[in-house]
């Protein structure tokens, strides 16, 4: 074949497609070459040089990861040179670092620390270098903890939030021994334009860049006898747990999660994916109510293209790059904060609890959850609605340290009033998923017919496209809807930040003519979230992604509006979406950040 | 045994040359025939790395791509060196000239010259020439524009592909290697960059002819070069001298008669000691180097010296990667101990190791380098380590 290279590792042919790395060839061989800076996501650095291998004819090692196979190459990965230079390497790496592992948080899920394990090293051979540096720790924001002693300086985090999110609040500063990851001048990450979406913290090697933990607060509420501990869960835990607790990529876990959940002692066993469902019916009713006062009132203070706010890194990242938008998003609280609104009234009111008494954690696959339930708006129940959010990550450290058999659960469902769900909220998971189920849903209202896709399932907003477009044609549409007749719905859906912003980009310049838009912050949409297990790679998403369509498949309910529970809460508390009391507990307003 | 001797010559500086009738002449020839003088004049790259420069603007040449560019590498970083800005203050019209020659034989249309930050002052003058540059260009009806850069102010920045990411607006970090600039390299399009003096080396080519260029110089190192000496010597200056030359007569023409080594290529070049002089050539066969020459007399601590190398490393160190990054600072932090005692001897054989390591497995040349220097100035004088 022409386009392929064949060379030699460790003595063994291998071909590679040209323009493949030394690194992708050896994979190709089960050949195990250590890496900390490469990174499936991300563009190469080759700055590690933990990678590096002998390749014959050539005086220097070459970096792996960083150097094309060529023809006739023939390279030695265990080499006695390779071998010496990768253990300076890695002993340079600990002597720059603060290696207190005991009380590290990434303790046993250490890139470092594997290596170094791997290396078996008894005693340092160079010097401590810890104590001529000013390692400083950044605990300021609510969502992630940046310590600085424990970065090796592989710059993922740097592309992470540069390349996949277009924020670029990390960069690198200062040269030579004074070379650091840094904010803008240094200040702290809750006071610059970090968006919290914990794609750097998924990516980081080591204890660098960690989620603000909430584990010993969570333990306390349940040991409190005092207080009704309510624990919601978010669609894109249920598919990605498992992985933290040895379970392949992909595995539906719900009926084990909500077992687990029961074992650790929250008193109440609650799914987000009810809120989801309530989310569809009111910002599906805000989208037709937009819709309404721009075609028939010609009311052109209403804001169209209508985007979506389940995602608070992608709200924080409009807040403060894009501060002229704040009016086209959705007033909709994401469905953690509907459901923390609603835990300490209604779920309060009709189980006879104090809302005082009852502490509300959720379960995110997510960082910026975390960011956002301490947001000042988000008290609308007259307490912090929700009281603590856990990532995927942290439920699994909890799971672990009470000692429970997960993978021997049995499946136990969610308790009941804010425990049902339908398929279309399962799938918000997935990036696409809450334009799906909103078109479920509001094609049906306004034409009274499902949706025209083979079961159920709208395709053309599903995939990994950075950026997905479809329309919908609303045809013979209900008497009251009659403004829509012929009307071509235009909607499109983004996810990760770059894409976000090349959408938000089309739109400024009048290039997009959209009518509802999906953006979900982070690469995949939850499945790929910055609080999902480690590693999260492309393939590791298309796993997640299609656990996600399996388990909406096999619901009974799929629709929004269908869900019991939903219309129960409407019949109930809430009259119908959109009204006074929605307003006042499921929507809210944003606010105009500083762009640095 | 070297058979050259030391000699004097004047090409660069030269000031019988008219540039702009060179110039017009020159590009009256077609491409593959200045592209012939210049390889066959053997000329090597003067920024350090020796690249032969015939060979480098053969390939961007063979570039299909239509958007190419020739850069101008005057960020001369190295301490000690200032023949750049000689040149540059002299005879700029020649380093124009040999930009306008190279983008001829490559097929670009835009130059750059990159200046050293500290240059600032050599602009409004570097300016003026452009202009009289551009309208001879304009008269001969070849179209190619030079704009100047300033540097950021980094001895990094010098390196190649790091000097691209700061004319892109990005930190001066070294890139990856392959591709090499004549693939990719400014804006990743297919680039010549050049240090000042080859360029001006290859405008004097185009004049002299390949064959009275070879006439200097040996096999492997054809040509003069300029020579930035300093330290204990009573003659301190830029001088182009034949190439090729033994250590022995440059001691002798330059020393001040103590000379107890010769820094040769300045911190990232090696260190020469006075036993090695009559053996030592210098040029690509022996020891090469971008121009600085620094001598050392019996007065001088040789531990000091090589502290302040590693300093510098430390400091100028990019710091991306690691074996250049964490080890600039062992290699001080250690020899530092082992002159207090803090560490024994044997410690400075583990230094020695990791300085090799740094020379494999570093990204870029800067940390490549380090061991240049370190094992030189080690080996040769142990005693002044430890002691
Ligand atoms: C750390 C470092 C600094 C450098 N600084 C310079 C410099 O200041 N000037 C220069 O011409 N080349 C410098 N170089 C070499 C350039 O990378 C490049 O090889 C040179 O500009 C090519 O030109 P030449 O082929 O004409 O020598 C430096 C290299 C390194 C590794
Ligand atoms: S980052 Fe890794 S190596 Fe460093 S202390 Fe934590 S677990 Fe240990
Ligand atoms: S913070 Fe983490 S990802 Fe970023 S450079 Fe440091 S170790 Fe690498
Ligand atoms: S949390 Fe997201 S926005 Fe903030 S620094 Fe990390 S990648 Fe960038
Ligand atoms: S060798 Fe030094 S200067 Fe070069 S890339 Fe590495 S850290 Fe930067
Ligand atoms: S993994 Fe290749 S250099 Fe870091």
């Amino acid at each position: 074949m022409a386009n392929t290279v064949n060379i030699k590792i460790d003595g063994i042919d291998v071909s590679v497609e040209a323009g493949k790395t030394v690194l992708d060839a050896a994979k190709k061989l089960n050949i195990h070459i250590p890496t900390l800076c490469y990174h499936e996501d991300l563009c190469v650095a080759g700055n590690c040089r933990v990678c590096v291998v002998e390749q014959e004819g050539v005086n220097n090692l070459v970096a792996s990861c960083a150097i094309p196979a060529q023809k006739g190459m023939v390279i030695h990965t265990n080499s006695h040179k390779v071998r010496n230079a990768r253990r300076h390497v890695v002993e340079l790496l600990l002597s720059e670092h603060n290696a207190d592992c005991t009380k590290c948080y990434k303790n046993t899920k250490c890139e470092l620390q594997d290596l170094a394990s791997e290396m078996v090293i008894n005693e340092h051979m160079f010097m401590d270098l810890v104590p001529d540096k000013n390692y400083t720790t950044d605990k300021q924001s609510p969502s992630i903890i940046k310590d600085d002693s424990k970065c090796i300086r592989c710059q993922r985090c740097v592309r992470t939030c540069h390349d996949l999110q277009h924020v670029s609040a990390l960069g690198v500063a200062y040269k030579g021994d004074h070379m650091k990851i840094s904010t803008f001048f240094e200040h702290p990450m809750y006071e610059v334009v970090c968006t919290n979406c914990g794609q750097c913290v998924n990516r980081c090697p080591t204890g660098a860049l960690i989620e603000k933990n909430y584990l010993d607060e969570v333990w306390d509420a349940i040991y409190d006898e005092d207080k009704h501990v309510i624990v919601q869960t978010a669609p894109a835990t249920r598919i990605a747990l498992g992985e933290d607790l040895g379970m392949e990529s992909g595995s539906i876990v719900t009926g084990k999660m909500a077992a687990s959940l029961r074992r650790l002692g929250f008193d109440s066993v609650l799914d987000t994916d009810f809120s989801a469902d309530l989310t569809i019916m009111e910002e599906g009713t805000e989208l037709l109510t937009r819709l309404k006062k721009a075609l028939v009132d010609k009311d052109t203070s209403v804001k169209l293209p209508m985007f979506t706010s389940c995602s608070p890194g992608w709200v924080k990242f409009l807040e403060h790059t894009y501060p002229d938008y704040l009016d086209n998003l959705s007033t909709c609280k994401s469905p953690q904060q509907m459901f923390g609104a609603l835990a300490k009234t209604y779920y309060a009111e009709k189980k006879g609890l104090d809302p005082d008494k009852i502490v509300c954690v959720s379960i995110m696959p997510c960082t910026a959850k975390k960011f956002e339930a301490n947001r000042p708006e988000m008290r609308d129940s007259g307490y912090q609605d929700v009281d603590m959010g856990l990532t995927t990550r942290e439920l699994a450290v909890m799971i672990k340290q009470a000692g429970i058999d997960f993978q021997e659960l049995p499946d136990e469902k969610f308790d009941s009033l804010m425990g049902e769900s339908s398929g279309a909220a399962v799938i918000f998971g997935a990036t696409g998923g809450v334009m799906e189920a909103a078109l479920r849903t509001a094609y049906e209202i306004v034409t009274g017919r499902e949706v025209p896709f083979k079961n159920l399932n709208i395709t053309a907003v599903r995939g990994m496209e950075g950026v997905r477009e479809a329309n919908i044609k609303l045809e013979n549409v209900l008497p009251a809807w009659s403004f829509l007749e012929g009307v071509e719905l235009k909607t499109a859906v983004a996810h990760g930040l770059t894409n976000a912003h090349q959408i938000m980009e089309a739109i400024h310049k009048g290039e997009a003519n959209y009518h509802f838009v999906e953006v979900m912050g982070c690469p995949g949409g939850c499945i790929g979230g910055g609080g999902q297990p480690i590693p999260t790679t492309p393939e590791i998403r298309r796993k997640r992604a299609e656990a996600i369509y399996r388990e909406d498949e096999g619901m009974a309910v799929r629709k929004s509006h269908e869900n019991p529970e939903v219309q129960q809460i409407y019949r109930e508390f809430l009259g119908e979406p959109l009204s006074d009391k929605s307003h006042w507990l499921l929507h809210t307003h944003y606010v105009k950040r500083k762009r640095v | 045994m070297p058979d050259k001797k030391l000699k004097r010559v004047d090409i660069i500086f030269n000031e019988d040359c008219n540039c702009n009738e060179v110039l017009t002449n020159s590009l009256k020839k077609s491409k593959d025939e200045i592209l012939k003088e210049i390889l066959d004049s053997g000329l090597r790259g003067r920024g350090g790395a020796g690249f032969p420069t015939g060979l480098k603007w053969k390939f961007a040449s063979q570039e299909a791509e239509k958007e190419k560019y020739v850069v101008c590498n005057a960020d001369e970083g190295e301490p000690g060196t200032f023949k750049d800005r000689e040149i540059l203050t002299r005879v700029p019209l020649k380093v124009f000239g040999g930009m306008a020659i190279c983008a001829k034989v490559i097929g670009a249309k835009q130059g750059y010259v990159y200046l050293r930050g500290e240059y600032q002052f050599l602009k409004a003058d570097l300016e003026k020439s452009l202009e009289e540059f551009h309208a001879v260009l304009k008269d001969i009806g070849f179209d190619f524009q030079i704009k100047i850069t300033m540097g950021a102010g980094a001895y990094i920045c010098g390196e190649e592909s790091a000097l691209f990411e700061s004319m892109e607006g990005n930190r001066g970090e070294p890139r990856n290697k392959p591709p090499y600039p004549t693939v990719s390299g400014f804006r990743n399009k297919p680039t010549v960059i050049n240090n000042v003096e080859t360029l001006v080396d290859s405008f004097m080519i185009c004049r002299i002819g390949s064959q009275k260029f070879m006439e200097l110089g040996t096999t492997d190192s054809r040509g003069s070069k300029l020579f930035s000496i300093s330290g204990d010597t009573p003659i301190a200056g830029i001088y182009e001298l034949e190439l090729g030359m033994a250590l022995e007569d440059f001691v002798e023409e330059f020393g001040d008669g103590d000379t107890k080594a010769v820094q040769v290529g300045g911190a990232s070049g090696f260190c020469v000691p006075r036993k090695k002089f009559k053996e030592t050539i210098i040029g690509f066969e022996g020891v090469p180097t971008g121009g600085s020459m620094m001598l050392f007399n019996s007065s001088r601590s040789m531990y000091n010296v090589l502290k302040n190398y590693v300093e510098f490393f430390e400091e100028e160190s990019c710091g991306q990667c690691t074996p250049c990054r964490v080890g600039c600072q062992q290699l001080k932090k250690g020899i530092e101990a082992i002159k207090k005692g803090e560490k024994s001897a044997s410690y400075l054989k583990t230094l020695q190791k990791l300085a090799e390591t740094m020379k494999v497995s570093s990204k870029c040349g800067l940390g490549q380098s380090v061991a240049n220097s370190f094992s030189s100035i080690v080996d040769n004088f142990k005693e002044e380590m430890i002691y």
